[in-house]
């Protein structure tokens, strides 16, 4: 069993990530601890399995760094609670990294 | 004479004739931001006097309607609309390449006033972006630029530049002057400052950006919408934010954000609802795609904005909070201490006396960078971070070696390494030192742009 759910990246945040905008991954369910796939949970799983070195590029705490904005289905996520929301198959996190040139 | 030699002839007549011409319109050119520059100084003298004149005119003239017909035929502009434009003062901060196509579509548009804050003068390098500016204003001030090509548009429009960086000391009394504010500049610091100003003086605010082949746009404080602070209450770690000018950007990018921003601030100063307040909304060039998404509610908790704010009509250190300089410009780094680097002048007496073999001369720059200039007998392997693994750079100097050692070479050579500016350089060499126990590795302080300076004024910079 797994939940899929698409993982997108933007704003240059894909550059630590292979420079891979947009992939489908698979979590495995149940969670060895049998909780839910939160997003706390899943930004552990994206430290352990995809980013390669740096994560402080990409996390601070538990948390996302300032500076990237995270958008679940095209919705900021402290609309529907930040980190304890619980992702849904079919769900699309994305990352964005802000940009200041101009 | 032959035909080919009459028009040889006529040829030569045509070029001389032009560069002559060109002499001139740069002689004029240069007249007229003399003249702009002195208007200015009369405008903000006689500014009440102006204002108090607009407001009494609450028509159109002849010249008006034939000029905005195509505008004054739409329901949503209209004769209302095109008035309120002609009466609206919109405040551009950065004239660059969201200030100005921004400000092209601004003056076009019939927008009375335009405000235009810029500390920069015109760079050759601006020009793949900046269509406001022009190959004969190089080197004047971009505000006087903009302000002679926004008369060559619309003659009609005031202009009132700020040739000054906007800082926490000036930032109120200018932009209070002002009914819409845009954020066209370059640099976080700038960003919050921006906001912050906007939120005490309760003026909308159309914020764009661009990198690459990206863009952003949101439109903050209005409607009791959230602000720049409420969406990025902490600013981001200096090192993770890329610049134009290191990362690039193409043109048109820009262009699309900055006429975006034009637009929004249009329909804001006629009355139509603003499309981008909390919303975010992302171009990505290379898909060819728009998408928009919505964004969180005004925090009560924000800092500017929130219920009980912390700042207040003194400002704050913006660069301080940030921790970056209020500019585009990269800092220079001082990781190494001057014993483990090289200047220049003594790289270039090394290098005259290396051989093929020895020193190991390593360029770090991106094979982009690499490919617009190097120095002879430099390889390139890639160090950039946070763009380049540190594994991948290790990986590719350790490969070097072993091929250096299979052909008897030293296994520990002595090593150069260079980049752009002197900053990727030094991270490498701490990274050799410390991985591949390389002891003798130097890199050349400045980099190429100080080896342009000081020893080969030739080497193209970009």
């Amino acid at each position: 069993m797994s939940l899929e759910v698409t993982l997108e990246f933007s704003g240059g945040a894909e550059l630590l990530f292979d420079k891979i905008k947009s992939r489908v991954v698979a979590l495995p369910v149940p969670r060895p601890d049998g909780a839910k796939w939160t997003i706390r949970a899943f930004l552990v799983w994206i430290r352990d399995n995809l980013l390669k070195e740096r994560p402080e590029l990409f996390l601070q705490g538990d948390t996302i760094r300032p500076g990237i904005l995270v958008l679940v289905n095209d919705q900021d996520w402290e609309l529907i609670g930040e980190l304890d929301y619980e992702l849904e198959a079919k769900d699309t996190i994305l990352f964005i990294s802000t940009l200041h040139g101009g | 004479m032959t035909a080919s030699a009459t028009r040889a002839a006529r040829i030569h007549a045509l070029q001389d004739e032009i560069g002559s011409l060109k002499a001139l319109l740069a002689a004029k050119e240069a007249a007229l931001a003399r003249e702009v520059a002195l208007v200015e100084q009369d405008h903000e003298d006689n500014q009440d006097e102006v204002d108090a004149t607009a407001a009494a005119t609450e028509r159109l003239n002849k010249n008006d309607v034939a000029r905005f017909s195509r505008h004054l035929l739409m329901e949503e502009i209209g004769v209302t609309g095109q008035l309120k434009l002609k009466h609206c003062r919109i405040l551009v901060v950065g004239a660059g390449g969201l200030g100005s196509p921004a400000l092209l579509y601004l003056a076009a548009a019939g927008v009375g006033t335009l405000g235009v804050v810029d500390y920069d003068v015109v760079d050759l390098n601006n020009l793949q972006r900046q269509v406001l500016h022009s190959e004969t204003r190089i080197g004047i001030p971009k505000v006087t630029s903009a302000a002679i090509g926004i008369a060559q548009i619309n003659s009609a429009c005031q202009v009132r530049t700020f040739n000054c960086a906007l800082t926490r000391e000036n930032a109120l009394d200018i932009v209070q002057n002002f009914d819409i504010v845009l954020d066209a500049s370059d640099n976080p610091a700038t960003r919050y400052l921006i906001n912050d100003a906007c939120v005490l003086l309760d003026r909308p605010l159309v914020s764009g950006s661009a990198l690459r082949m990206e863009g952003q746009l949101t439109t903050y404080h209005i409607n009791g919408g959230p602000c720049y602070r409420c969406i990025f209450p902490a600013p981001p770690v200096a090192t993770t934010v890329t610049n134009c000018s290191d990362g690039g950007v193409l043109g048109a990018v820009t262009g699309i954000i900055g006429v975006l921003q034009a637009l929004e601030a249009v329909k804001i100063a006629v009355g139509l609802p603003a499309a981008f307040a909390q919303q975010l909304l992302l171009f990505d060039g290379t898909l060819g795609k728009f998408r928009s998404f919505k964004l969180r509610n005004r925090r009560p908790d924000c800092a500017v904005c929130g219920d009980q704010p912390t700042i207040t009509r003194d400002l704050i250190d913006y660069e301080a909070f940030c921790g970056s300089a209020a500019c585009d410009k990269t800092p220079s780094l001082k990781l190494l201490s001057p014993d483990e680097r090289i200047s220049c002048k003594d790289a270039e007496k090394l290098l005259r006396a290396a051989t093929s073999t020895n020193p190991l001369l390593i360029d770090v720059r991106p094979r982009l960078q690499f490919n617009i200039c190097s120095l002879p007998q430099f390889i390139n392997i890639p160090y950039a971070p946070p763009n380049t693994q540190d594994a991948d750079f290790i990986a590719s100097v350790q490969e070097l070696l072993t091929r250096r050692e299979s052909a008897g070479l030293p296994t520990r050579p002595e090593v150069v390494l260079v980049c752009r500016r002197g900053n990727d350089s030094q991270l490498a060499a701490r990274l050799l030192k410390s991985t591949l126990g390389l002891d003798q590795v130097v890199d050349i302080a400045g980099g190429l742009e100080e080896w342009s300076r000081c020893v080969d004024p030739d080497l193209p910079m970009y």
